[in-house]
């Protein structure tokens, strides 16, 4: 389809318009369905948007960083950690490490024992914080050397726990394009059932013309320049409805988690704004491919 | 084959595993006119369709103006039928529209400006006698009324050739002769027309007054029909 041939079919023709009564019901419906399918699309990108913005917070907030654990008796503790420390310091792709004071330590587990926990008393193990730097950290290879010459140090790199959470965000934000992509087929299906209702209800009026030699061009304008913008006018309302309610939910907050973060930010506010462009060329293509399939059947 | 404005050769037309037309081949020469008769049943509004691209032969070669229909696309063929005027037998309108806007359909729909030809369009329906009629509905219409708006729409585009399926049909002896007159005016305006009918009364009536070729379509073909009419 040529761009001529989509701004000759979009061009307003009062002609074709006049010549075909518009039909009460296929218009509402399509206003509904354009309206309704854009809400929900503006929720669905919202999600989708949310999801990506906390799968690379959680994968850059622990990646770069590890945590060495020292589990050895009380008396070694010390000495240990002093050995550990060293091996870090000559480690290629380590920035930094350092020892956590026993106030952190004692920060750390006060949501689960209180801030009253006494933890000398305790055997709690040491923590070594690694924040890494180029090249990165080989954690096979520092293994290797730490249980050689700390036996009590165990690595994490925080794999095991950024891999499900980054895997459970990048879920989401699929299922948020995978859910824009049924609301896009599911109007293209509703608009279509509309389209084909209108151009039956009109068989006669179509006959009429063709007796008097009428191009199908100057048909299928008259239904798909309507059903065009009779979405782009429900998706436009349904946008902005979506928008407002977008607008209306908590703002993103530490203590809220995952889901007061549901929204735009920046210049994520101005994609909603393609909803109603895109619901109308699902129209667009919609209505032609009927027009077209509906005039040859007639033919 | 040659010089006929649609020219039918050999043509067969089957439907429902029954054959309606076979082995017709007629030819209209530009100018001429033409009464196509037989009874009803007999294959007269098929073989019209036929003429102007309706439908299409199941056998035979189809020409409209030099061109083979069978191989015309749908918009080569709504050129065609800006070319060839229809009268049907029953007369299809668009009730939202006005009388004025109906017949002017063919110019709306070929792009031509209808404001440039109101006065046309008004001197034309006088000429059909429906110069007071033009704001009417077609519901509001006579069955007189409606062939006379029917023959002004089939001819507003001056088409080479005018076909119409028992244009007097639906009207009495008086209104029918008025048809008859304005067919044989366009006829002397230099259009071909061929008129199908089974009313032989209008055929004989015509006869005095232009020079036509009777057809008569018996036994699925079509012959010249005999001095009897």
């Amino acid at each position: 389809m040529s761009k001529g041939m989509i701004r000759n079919l979009l061009r307003r023709d009062t002609r074709a318009d006049r010549v075909v009564p518009p039909t009460g019901f296929t218009a509402q419906l399509t206003l509904f369905v354009s309206g309704a399918m854009a809400f929900l699309a503006v929720f669905a990108l919202a999600l989708s948007l949310a999801s990506g913005r906390v799968a690379d917070r959680w994968a850059s907030e622990l990646a770069g960083a590890a945590t060495l654990r020292i589990n050895a008796p009380a008396d070694q503790r010390a000495a240990q950690t002093e050995a550990a420390l060293n091996v870090l310091q000559q480690t290629p792709g380590v920035a930094s490490a350092r020892a956590l004071t026993s106030e952190e330590q004692a920060t750390l587990l006060s949501p689960w024992f209180g801030p009253d926990l006494p933890l000398d008393t305790l055997p709690i193990p040491q923590l070594i914080e690694i924040i890494e730097g180029e090249p990165g950290l080989d954690a096979a290879g520092l293994r290797l050397r730490l249980g050689a010459e700390v036996p009590g140090a165990v690595l994490d790199d925080h794999t095991r726990w950024r891999e499900p959470l980054v895997d459970a965000a990048n879920s989401l934000r699929r299922l948020g394009w995978i859910s824009i992509l049924l609301i896009g087929g599911a109007t293209a299906a509703m608009i279509t059932l509309a389209a084909n209702a209108s151009l039956a209800a009109n068989a006669q009026i179509i006959e009429v013309l063709r007796q008097v030699g009428a191009r199908d061009r100057f048909i299928a304008r008259a239904f798909v320049r309507r059903f065009t913008f009779r979405a782009l006018f429900g998706a436009a309302v349904g946008t902005l409805l979506g928008m407002s309610g977008v607008l209306l939910l908590p703002e993103a907050s530490d203590t809220g988690g995952f889901l007061t973060g549901l929204g735009f930010q920046g210049i994520g506010w101005l994609l909603p704004v393609l909803i109603p462009v895109l619901g109308a060329a699902v129209a667009f293509l919609a209505t032609w491919s009927a027009a077209q399939r509906k005039l040859k059947e007639l033919s | 084959m040659g010089a006929g404005v649609i020219e039918l050769d050999n043509i067969s037309y089957t439907y429902g595993g029954g054959e309606l037309l076979s082995d017709v081949s007629l030819q209209l020469q530009p100018g001429s006119f033409h009464f196509l008769t037989g009874p009803s049943g007999a294959g007269k509004t098929t073989l019209l369709k036929l003429c102007y691209g309706a439908l299409l032969p199941t056998s035979g070669k189809l020409m409209a103006f030099g061109e083979d229909i069978a191989s015309m696309d749908r918009d080569q063929m709504a050129l065609l039928r800006r070319r060839i005027g229809v009268v049907h037998q029953d007369c299809r309108f668009l009730d939202h529209m006005t009388l004025a806007e109906n017949v002017a359909l063919p110019l709306m729909v070929s792009g031509r400006s209808e404001n440039g030809q109101q006065d046309d369009l008004t001197e034309l329906l006088s000429w059909v006698g429906l110069g007071s009629r033009l704001e009417a509905h077609p519901p509001e219409l006579s069955g007189g009324e409606r062939q006379r708006a029917a023959l002004a729409r089939a001819v507003i585009l001056s088409p080479d050739v005018v076909l119409a399926d028992e244009p007097t049909g639906n009207v009495d002896w008086e209104m029918s002769q008025r048809l008859l007159r304005l067919l044989i005016e366009l006829n002397r305006m230099g259009k071909t027309v061929l008129i199908a009918t089974h009313d032989l009364s209008l055929i004989r009536a015509a006869k005095s007054q232009v020079q036509a070729r009777v057809l008569r379509i018996a036994q699925r073909r079509v012959q010249l029909a005999g001095a009897d009419l």
